[in-house]
């Protein structure tokens, strides 16, 4: 849970040279004792924000100043959303940040709040035993202490793969399903309440808090000049461990996953939306968007995934698109006609003898799918698909054979089970 | 300005009649939901586009600078 360098915690009000910058467990005194309170200006930290050229650590990767201009810019009292629904199975960074420095977390939100002219926040995150008692208390004490300016509510996820998308979100927090919504118009001008909405993902948040503390320069110490900072990275490596680090952008994936001495024969890099790459094209690879887009690959929310060899990749992928499938919301007809046939035609095409037309039937439903939701879950899902094809050609010759090269047949990267079967399962 | 049609594919149910009333720019996938073309709607089109908008059993249909009231 630590990151690769042991370095020197922060001093009370100084700038930390090193990593970690995030993941350092502080209650509300060792928070206080090395960051103070937090440093409230108001509207003129969007503008360090563009200067620090911050990104959204959710997924996206959407510029984070951009946001909060259009949010206070919409000329209506604003709600922020402090998005710790962290959906993706094999990923934990958010979790993690949230146990780990809660403080930064909310500290972050305070001040996006003021930035943008909201009184009203709300941190949404999934049920996990205790967290939701640990963050209240987080609150209690930071009332106790007078810090915050904005009410914070905190409000619980359901455990479904889309609950952390941004229309969701703010359907949950209205009272409604935690599903993905028609986005027009879009949430920054008509969320919560229908007040103009900012949501940012908690690691967003963090990075805010410290940006405004230390400014611009100091946060592109570290990462590339396009793509500054440091980010949480949940790392599942080949061995079948997983940590989450903090590390500069730009950080080669070989080293994150220590590929030398875990060797693995293919990478997935970004999640269950993301892309599989060979483990030896991976290697070398940076955990940076300008590296990975030549690949076709993406960060992400920083999930990196290595599949050891013995392992069969079809299988997994098999498992992947089967609950990609289940968890699409099934509001749109293209997701909710063409996920189901595309997870059953990789399932056959698994198998041995599939049909001869089969390929190009999921090519086609892959097309059909693609940029037709009002979510990008099928996008993500046809990517994950589009990849696999491509990097488990042999592996899927040899099946159709009735041949399988693994040895080890225990699925490998967690697939949670259940189906959503009502309204209920989605608040 | 040139208008673009947009199908919201929540509202969405696919009774198809968009590619009926709009076959230059409305294809119906294998599942009989509406493919909408990319291409800018000329004003020659447009009558065509607003009444597909506006006959849309779902409301589903929106024209940029034509949005229906919902």
């Amino acid at each position: 849970m630590t990151a690769p360098h042991a370095l020197p915690r922060p001093d009370r009000h100084a700038r930390p040279g090193g990593l970690p910058r995030l993941l350092e467990a502080m209650d509300l005194d060792a928070h206080l004792a090395a960051y103070g309170p937090p440093p409230y200006g108001g509207r003129q930290l969007i503008g360090v924000v563009v200067a620090a050229g911050l990104t959204g650590r959710g997924g996206a990767g959407f510029p984070a100043a951009r946001k909060l201009t259009a949010v206070a810019e919409a000329g209506r009292r604003a709600v922020v959303v402090g998005n710790g629904a962290e959906s993706e199975p094999a990923s934990r960074k958010d979790k993690e940040l949230l146990w780990t420095a809660p403080h930064l977390v909310l500290d972050g939100l305070q001040l996006a709040a003021e930035a943008v002219g909201a009184t009203r926040a709300y941190l949404y995150v999934h049920a996990q035993p205790g967290l939701h008692e640990q963050l209240g208390s987080a609150l209690a004490a930071r009332a106790a202490a007078g810090l915050d300016r904005a009410g914070v509510q905190l409000m619980s996820a359901p455990p479904r793969f889309l609950a952390g998308e941004e229309s969701a979100v703010v359907s949950r927090i209205n009272g409604g399903p935690a599903l993905p919504r028609f986005k027009v118009p879009p949430v920054f001008r008509r969320g919560v309440a229908g007040a103009p909405t900012l949501v940012q993902n908690v690691e967003t948040l963090a990075h805010l808090a410290q940006i405004a503390r230390y400014g611009a320069s100091w946060f592109r110490a570290a990462g590339t000049s396009a793509e500054p900072g440091t980010m949480l990275a949940t790392c599942r490596r080949a061995d079948g461990t997983v940590e989450v680090v903090e590390t500069a952008i730009g950080t080669p994936l070989g080293e994150l996953l220590r590929l030398g001495e875990l060797p693995a024969q293919a990478v997935l890099v970004g999640g269950y939306h993301g892309t599989w790459l060979t483990s030896v094209h991976a290697a070398a690879l940076p955990l940076a968007n300008a590296g990975l887009r030549p690949a076709g690959a993406a960060v992400g929310a920083g999930l990196i995934a290595a599949l050891p060899y013995g392992r069969c990749g079809v299988a997994e992928a098999v498992r992947v698109v089967r609950y990609l499938a289940v968890e699409s919301a099934g509001q749109c007809g293209p997701c909710l006609n063409g996920l189901p046939r595309i997870a059953a035609g990789l399932a056959e095409l698994a198998a041995p003898r599939p049909r001869p037309r089969l390929r190009a039937d999921l090519e086609r439903w892959a097309g059909l799918v693609e940029r037709r939701g009002a979510c990008h879950h099928p996008d993500g899902s046809v990517r994950f698909l589009r990849s696999t094809l491509a990097i488990f050609g042999t592996e899927l010759t040899a099946h159709a054979r009735g041949q399988c090269s693994a040895t080890s047949h225990r699925p490998f990267f967690p697939v949670p089970a259940g189906v959503p079967a009502s309204q209920a399962d989605w608040t | 300005m040139s208008e673009q049609l947009r199908v919201n594919p929540i509202a969405c149910t696919g009774h198809g009649l968009c590619a009926e009333l709009f076959p230059e720019r409305v294809i119906l996938d294998e599942w009989g939901y509406p493919v909408i073309s990319p291409e800018p709607i000329p004003a020659s089109l447009r009558k065509a586009a607003r009444r597909a908008v506006t006959d849309c059993p779902a409301l589903a249909l929106l024209l940029s600078g034509h949005q229906r009231a919902r």
